[in-house]
C-alpha cells in the first residue's frame, strides 16, 4: 500500500473545506445574522490556513490568513456581512482554489481581492465601529497571541523549543502555557517525539514579522498561529491566566466557536501519521480512495456470480448439508452486497450544494434575480452516478435561468412576480431516483421548437409528432432555440449531451411544461449501477433478466389472448388496460411458445406494460455488465450478466420497452407510432 | 502498416470457411473452446452472440459475415480467439469465432502485397494485405476497419444488414 501524498490529501480536504466555505457564504448572504455561520466560516478558513502552512502551500496560507483577519471583523460584530462582502469573499474564496490547484505559477489578483476585503470591512462601513488598533495584521498590536506545535518528528531532526521560547521571551514580557493533551501514558510516550504544544501570549511592540521571524527555520511542517492580542483576549479569558490554570480542561472540552480551534489540529498530530487527518468528526467517518470501493464492488460482483452457481449445484444436488450451507452463503452474500452498495451511495445533497454557486453567479451577470430552492438532498445515489450527474445538471439549470426565467419585465407583465425561481429535487420513484429541475418561466414553446427542427432538417415539415416527441427534439445535436447566443449558451455543450450522459447511465429525460408557468426536465436514474435483483425469464431459447424493482405483478397470457390477432395486444389488469409486447415477436424466437405463456407487468414513471414471456424462471442477484460499444445500438437491453451456470443473459431495459409500450398504446389510439424498438439509437 | 514493412509480423493463423486469415499474435488474448452463446436478438448478425470469458461479458464477432462467407453450425474445430482491440479508441475485449484455428506463425514483411483492388470478393478496406505462403493466399483482416463500423459510423454494407435483420 502506498502512501497519499500529503499534498494531496490537503488538497482534498482543502477543496472541502472550500466548498463549506462557499455554502456558508452563500447561506450568509441570507442570514447575515447568523453567528454560527460566521463561526463556521471563520473556522473553515482558520483550518485551511493552518494545514496549508502545514503541507508547504505557503501562499495559501498567507493569503487566508489575510482573508481571515478581515474576516475577524466580522466575527467580533465590528462589520456585518452583506451582499457585497460576500461577493468578495466569493472571489477569495475562489482564488483560494487556484492557490490550492494551481502547481506553481504565480496567480496573480490576490492582492486585489484582498485590498476590496479590507475595504468592505473597514470600520466606519459598520454599525459598529470600534475604535480598536487596525485588525489587518501586519501592523504591530499590543502583543500578539502564538500557538504553535511542532512536528512529531521534530526533536529527531534537532529542533529545539527552549530556544524558540527564549527567543520569543526575548521579544518582550512573555507567558508560555504547554498544551499537554498529547502526552500520552508513560509508558507510550517515545522520548523522541515532541507531544507537546505551546500557547504563548507575548506582550510587545514588536511587529508580526518579528514575531513570525523567530519560527523562520522551522515553518515547514510546523502549525502555527499568530493573532493579535485584542481587548476581547482580556475579556475571553478574564481570570489573570497563567500557569496556575490547569490548561488542559479549556483546550480540549470545548472546541469553542469563538475560539479558533486547536483541538483538531491536536488530534491531528496525536495520530500516528499527523499528515493524514486534519479537521472534521473524528472517528465518525474514514476517507477511502473510490478505486478500492470499486474494487470491493467487483469482488462481490463476482462473489454473487459464484454463489448463484453453488445455488445451481446445490438445487440439482439431494445432500441437505450442501444445500443449507448454500442458503446461508445465499443470505451472506445478498447482505454484503446491500451493504458494499450502501457504502457507495452518497446524498446527492453534495451535489446540489455546488448549484448555488452556480444560480448565484447566474443571476449577477444576467440580471435576474431568481431564487432557488433545493429539496431531496437526502437521496442517496450511487457515487459515480453522482459524478456523472454533475454535469448534465449544470446544463439544465443553466438552461432554466438563461432560457426558461424571462427577464423581470416580462414576468411583471405576465402578471407573476419579478423574482424567479429555479427548483432541484429529487425523490424516489419506486428503483429508480427523479431528479427535476424547473422554473417557473415561460414555459417550452412548441411552435419555435417544431419551426427550429424544421429548419435544422430533424423532421419532415408536416410530421406528426406528440408534445412528448417534439420535446425530445430539443436533445437532438444541433438543435438550439436560444435567439441570441449568450455567454452562457455558447459554451459547447448541448442538450444532446445531456442526453448522451443520461441514456449511458441507463436513464432518461422527460419535459413537461406549462405555456406561461415553467418548465420542468426530470432526470430518472437508476439506483445502482452495479448490483440489481432480477427476475430471470425465458423466452424461446434465450434467458432474460428484468429488473424486479420494475415487476409489479406476472399473470397469465388468458388463452383468447394468445389466441387473438396480434392487433389486439392489451390486457385487462383488474379494470385497467395495460398494453403488452409479445417479447417472442421482439426477439424473433424461432422455437414453438409454450402451452401457458407469462405476462411480466413492468412499470417505469407511469407507464405499465406487460412482457409476455415462455416461462419465468425465478430471482436471482444480477451482477450488472454494461454491454460494449459494439451494442450499444440495441436499446432493448440495458446490460448482460452472467447466470449461475455461466451463460450471459441480457437485462431488459424496461424504460424503453415501457416507452415502447406506450407508442403500441398511441398507435391504438390512431397516432403513428414513432419509436422502433431499435430505432433511437440511429 | 509500419508493423508490417518492418520486417516479419507475428500472427496467429485461423480458417474462415476455405481462407486462411492472419491476425496479429499481440492482440490476441486467449483461444478457447466453444462455449454457450448468448444470442442479442435484432443486433447485426456481425456481433449477434455474447460469451462469458472469465466473468466478463464479450461480444463475440463472426468475421465470416463481414466478408460474405457462409456460416455453418460449430463443428469439433470451431474455437473462439479472445482479442483485444481498440474501437473508437476504446479498448475492448471481443471474440472472433474461427472454423479452426492453425498456429502461431511469422509472416515476412516482404510476402506482403496490398489487396488488389479488382479480383476480390471482399471489401477492400477490410484487408490490410495478402502474403503468400506455401504457395497459398493468407488474408490480413484489418480488424480496426472491421470493427469500426460497428461504432455508429456505419458503412453501407454493415447499415443495409442492420435494417435486413
Amino acid at each position: 500500500m502506498t502512501l497519499p501524498d500529503p499534498a494531496e490529501t490537503f488538497r482534498q480536504e482543502a477543496r472541502e473545506l472550500v466548498e463549506q466555505l462557499e455554502q456558508n457564504l452563500l447561506d450568509l448572504e441570507h442570514n447575515p445574522a447568523d453567528s454560527d455561520l460566521v463561526n463556521s466560516t471563520f473556522r473553515a478558513l482558520h483550518t485551511i490556513k493552518g494545514s496549508g502552512a502545514m503541507f508547504g502551500f505557503t501562499e495559501v496560507a498567507s493569503f487566508v490568513h489575510e482573508f481571515e483577519t478581515a474576516f475577524d471583523r466580522v466575527r467580533k460584530g465590528e462589520t456585518a456581512p452583506n451582499a457585497e462582502l460576500v461577493a468578495v469573499a466569493l472571489d477569495a474564496k475562489d482564488h483560494i482554489l487556484q492557490l490550492i490547484e494551481g502547481n506553481s505559477e504565480p496567480i496573480s489578483g490576490g492582492d486585489a481581492i484582498l485590498t476590496a476585503l479590507r475595504r468592505i470591512v473597514q470600520p466606519g462601513t459598520a454599525a459598529a465601529p470600534t475604535p480598536l488598533a487596525d485588525a489587518e495584521a501586519p501592523i504591530s498590536a499590543a502583543g500578539w497571541h502564538i500557538r504553535f506545535r511542532l512536528p512529531a518528528d521534530a526533536l529527531i531532526f534537532g529542533a529545539n523549543p527552549f530556544l524558540l521560547l527564549e527567543e520569543l521571551a526575548g521579544l518582550g514580557r512573555c507567558e508560555v502555557r504547554a498544551e499537554l493533551a498529547e502526552v500520552p501514558d508513560l509508558s507510550m510516550i517515545d522520548p523522541e517525539v515532541c507531544y507537546l504544544g505551546w500557547n504563548v501570549t507575548l506582550l510587545t511592540d514588536q511587529p508580526l514579522g518579528a514575531v513570525e521571524d523567530v519560527f523562520m527555520f522551522l515553518r515547514d511542517g510546523m502549525d502555527l498561529s499568530i493573532e493579535p492580542l485584542a481587548v476581547e483576549m482580556a475579556e475571553a479569558e478574564p481570570e489573570p491566566i497563567p500557569l496556575e490554570v490547569a490548561p488542559v480542561v479549556p483546550e480540549i472540552a470545548v472546541p469553542t466557536l469563538a475560539e479558533p480551534p486547536p483541538a483538531p489540529r491536536a488530534e491531528a498530530s496525536s495520530n500516528k501519521d499527523a499528515k493524514a487527518a486534519t479537521t472534521e468528526k473524528p472517528g465518525s467517518s474514514l476517507r477511502v480512495p473510490a478505486e478500492r470501493l470499486d474494487a470491493l464492488m467487483d469482488r462481490v460482483g463476482e462473489l454473487v456470480i459464484a454463489q448463484a452457481r453453488l445455488t445451481q449445484i446445490a438445487a440439482m444436488s439431494s445432500d441437505a448439508n450442501l444445500k443449507t450451507i448454500a442458503e446461508e452463503l445465499e443470505r451472506l452474500s445478498s447482505g454484503l452486497r446491500d451493504t458494499t452498495m450502501g457504502i457507495r451511495m452518497v446524498p446527492i445533497g453534495t451535489l446540489f450544494g455546488r448549484f448555488r454557486r452556480l444560480v448565484h453567479d447566474l443571476s449577477h451577470d444576467l440580471g435576474k434575480d431568481i431564487s432557488f430552492i433545493t429539496s431531496g438532498e437526502e437521496t442517496e445515489l450511487d457515487k459515480t452516478m453522482i459524478e456523472r450527474l454533475a454535469d448534465p445538471l449544470v446544463h439544465l439549470i443553466r438552461n432554466a435561468v438563461d432560457h426558461g426565467l424571462e427577464d423581470a419585465n416580462k414576468r411583471v407583465a405576465a402578471g407573476k412576480s419579478a423574482k424567479g425561481t429555479v427548483r432541484l429535487s429529487a425523490v424516489y420513484a419506486g428503483a429508480e431516483v427523479a431528479i427535476s429541475v424547473s422554473d417557473d418561466g415561460a414555459g417550452l414553446n412548441a411552435e419555435r421548437i417544431r419551426a427550429k427542427a424544421e429548419e435544422a432538417g430533424l423532421i419532415a415539415p408536416d410530421a406528426k409528432l406528440s408534445e412528448q416527441e417534439l420535446f425530445q427534439l430539443i436533445f437532438a445535436p444541433g438543435f438550439s432555440t436560444a435567439k441570441e447566443v449568450t455567454a452562457l449558451s455558447g459554451r459547447g455543450v448541448g442538450m444532446d449531451v445531456v442526453k448522451r450522459t443520461i441514456d449511458g447511465l441507463r436513464g432518461g429525460i422527460d419535459l413537461s411544461t406549462v405555456p406561461g408557468n415553467g418548465t420542468t426536465a426530470t432526470l430518472r436514474l437508476p439506483l445502482t449501477l452495479a448490483i440489481i435483483d432480477g427476475m430471470l425469464v425465458r423466452v424461446g431459447n434465450g434467458r432474460y433478466t428484468i429488473p424486479l424493482s420494475a415487476v409489479e405483478e406476472c399473470v397469465e397470457l388468458p388463452a383468447d389472448a394468445a389466441a387473438a390477432s396480434k392487433g389486439r395486444s392489451f390486457l385487462d389488469i383488474r379494470g385497467s388496460l395495460v398494453p403488452f409486447l409479445r417479447l417472442r415477436e421482439l426477439f424473433n424466437a424461432q422455437t414453438p411458445p409454450d402451452a401457458h405463456q407469462k405476462v411480466v407487468i413492468v412499470s417505469s414513471g407511469e407507464g405499465r406494460v406487460g412482457l409476455v414471456v415462455d416461462q419465468i424462471i425465478g430471482n436471482n442477484q444480477t451482477v450488472i455488465k454494461q454491454l460494449s460499444k459494439l451494442h450499444t445500438g440495441i436499446k432493448s437491453f440495458s446490460g448482460a450478466t452472467i447466470l449461475g451456470d455461466g451463460t450471459v443473459a441480457l437485462i431488459l431495459d424496461t424504460t424503453h420497452l415501457v416507452g415502447f409500450g406506450q407508442a403500441l398504446e398511441d398507435r391504438r389510439k390512431g397516432e403513428p407510432i414513432k419509436t422502433e424498438l431499435n430505432g433511437r439509437a440511429a | 502498416m509500419s508493423a508490417m514493412q518492418a520486417g516479419a509480423m507475428k500472427a496467429l493463423t485461423l480458417r474462415l470457411q476455405d481462407e486462411l486469415f492472419a491476425i496479429e499474435a499481440e492482440s490476441v488474448r486467449e483461444i478457447l473452446d466453444l462455449v454457450p452463446i448468448t444470442e442479442v436478438p435484432n443486433a447485426n448478425p456481425f456481433v449477434a452472440g455474447l460469451i462469458n470469458v472469465r466473468g466478463r461479458v464479450v461480444p463475440l464477432a463472426d468475421l465470416r459475415v463481414m466478408f460474405g462467407m457462409d456460416r455453418p453450425p460449430p463443428d469439433q474445430d470451431t474455437r473462439i480467439v479472445v482479442i483485444e482491440i481498440d474501437i473508437d479508441g476504446e479498448p475492448t475485449v471481443a471474440g472472433i469465432l474461427a472454423d479452426k484455428v492453425h498456429d502461431v506463425t511469422d509472416i515476412e514483411a516482404a510476402s506482403i502485397e496490398q489487396a488488389p483492388r479488382v479480383g476480390m470478393r471482399w471489401r477492400p478496406e477490410f484487408v490490410r494485405g495478402i502474403a503468400k505462403r506455401n504457395g497459398g493466399f493468407i488474408i490480413i483482416p484489418n480488424m480496426g476497419r472491421i470493427f469500426e463500423t460497428q461504432g455508429g459510423r456505419s458503412t453501407p454494407l454493415a447499415s443495409e444488414e442492420r435494417s435486413a435483420s
